[in-house]
């Protein structure tokens, strides 16, 4: 793969979460009516990066966290020869009359965001949905979705791609944008 | 991920292990979503699928319209008992005239071991075979394996035995060609009229001692006696049967194991296996039930994506 150019360094990434809780806690105080919604698999790293830090900003040890796959709910199912191969879905809790976060790495279409709210929907009947997101790119929506809180805004090209890698799955924290997929 | 090596699901004989193992991962995700409280997703809602059951079948049937319901896909049903295939029409143009009703996906049962291979190749659609004659029944031996899995790990080296009229079932042929290719050691046991001469080929053992079969095993799968097929006597009577091949409590109580007890159904109470050991707790009999729907969900859904 090529190398792709640093959007976010490591030091700004974790800036970056850091401002989103903060932002989080003002909007929402101890998070006691809300529950937070991680998409697989892009989304996931960054809701658990951020329900950690909320715990220890506002000691609420409680905050409800789910992981919703979409993969069953997509649109492009056999549009194309790729295989959708689905993941882990946690859920515990129905989302009746709560605040919906709901957390992914790269909002780009706005399609995945349009599946995720599909999957909602079986899930009860929430009082608001709110989008949290790293990434906005901001020119390339299918779908009149928009973020609700964001970590970087990029505006690049359509065929273009930004990967957000982590600490944990690809040994650091940073946002790379490549002139092409692959 | 990678897909599914093939079109059509026809027989265990046919698929790989990496099929197989692709249909369980998948079959996972489907099982937690069928323990949901709205149990339905909409990835086939553009998809028609035809159950076309020439073979008496409940079981199998119902558990494919659920998976294709909870896949959001259209079905339409059809038993050959109420249809022009009792006016002399053929497999082929009773299933072509289906398909142009613009049909997606086939399942079918069929008496004639081979009907779905004669129809996977001479139509478009998908053709997933839910039991043909004595020949294969690819799904019930993938919910089986599934089941085995669920209950004891990775099947490699596990041993399991399938009991009774072998020569009749095609869960039995089914169930050897996954087992094996899962890399579990099979041994198969009934009476010497019921075992085919040339299942010792196929890498299994064969035994005729109930007993010391049990004492092997980790898992015994106990099928039925297939009363409808018995053209011939091929043992005295269903009670001599029961004393010599059937499966009761006080047998698996004198094991110094705990085995599973698994039965494909229907189950005929008091011939192959007594009501005490069905309904005991070592039996995942209705466990085996439920994780068909997510196996034949996974069945359809990576079958769909093929086109």
């Amino acid at each position: 793969m090529q190398n792709g150019k640093v959007l976010l360094s490591p030091q700004r990434f974790e800036l970056t979460i850091e401002r989103i809780c903060h932002q989080l806690i003002e909007d929402w105080g101890d998070f006691s009516d809300v529950c937070f919604v991680g998409i697989q698999m892009g989304g996931v790293p960054l809701g658990n990066r951020i329900v950690e830090r909320l715990k220890v900003l506002t000691g609420n040890e409680q905050i409800l966290y789910g992981k919703l796959d979409i993969t069953f709910y997509r649109d492009d199912f056999r549009l194309n020869n790729k295989q959708l191969a689905p993941h882990p879905n946690e859920m515990n809790f129905t989302v009746a009359d709560r605040n919906v976060l709901l957390i992914d790495d790269v909002l780009y279409t706005g399609r995945t965001i349009q599946a995720a709210l599909s999957a909602l929907q079986h899930y009860g009947r929430p009082k608001t949905v709110e989008l949290i997101t790293l990434v906005d790119r901001r020119f390339n929506r299918h779908l009149p979705i928009q973020a609700d809180y964001t970590g970087m805004v990029v505006d690049a090209l359509d065929e273009a791609y930004v990967k957000v890698r982590w600490q944990e799955i690809h040994g650091t924290d940073e946002i790379l944008l490549f002139d092409k997929k692959n | 991920m990678s897909s599914l090596s093939t079109r059509h699901l026809i027989g265990i004989k046919n698929i790989t292990e990496a099929d197989i193992q692709l249909i369980f991962e998948t079959a996972d995700n489907f099982k937690e979503l069928i323990n949901r409280p709205i149990k339905k997703v909409p990835s086939l809602r553009d998809i028609t699928v035809a159950n076309i059951f020439f073979e008496s079948s409940t079981r199998t049937r119902v558990s494919f319209e659920l998976a294709e319901k909870r896949l959001s896909a259209d079905t339409v049903n059809f038993a050959a008992s109420s249809s022009s295939v009792s006016k002399g029409e053929t497999l082929l143009d009773t299933v072509n005239n289906i398909l142009a009703m613009k049909v997606d996906m086939v399942v079918m049962r069929h008496p004639a071991p081979g009907a779905c291979v004669y129809l996977a190749d001479r139509i478009p659609a998908n053709v997933v075979n839910a039991g043909d004659g004595t020949h294969e029944h690819p799904t019930q031996a993938l919910l089986d394996a599934f089941s085995i899995r669920e209950q004891l790990g990775d099947l490699a080296g596990k041993k399991i035995a399938i009991i009774g009229d072998i020569l009749h079932s095609r869960v039995a042929l089914s169930n050897v060609f996954c087992l094996l290719k899962l890399g579990a050691k099979v041994r198969v046991c009934g009476p010497p009229t019921l075992i085919p001469k040339y299942y010792g080929d196929l890498g299994v053992e064969v035994s005729h001692d109930i007993m010391d079969t049990l004492r092997w095993c980790d898992v015994a799968n106990v099928l039925r006696i297939q009363l409808e097929r018995q053209d011939i006597k091929y043992f005295p009577s269903l009670r001599e049967y029961h004393q010599y091949y059937g499966v009761t409590k006080s047998m698996l109580e004198s094991l110094d194991k705990e085995i599973v007890v698994m039965h494909p159904g229907p189950i005929n109470r008091g011939v192959e296996i007594s009501s005490d050991a069905a309904d005991s707790k070592q039996s995942i009999i209705l466990q085996q039930v439920e994780n068909g729907v997510a196996v034949r969900m996974a069945v359809l859904y990576l079958l769909a994506s093929k086109g």
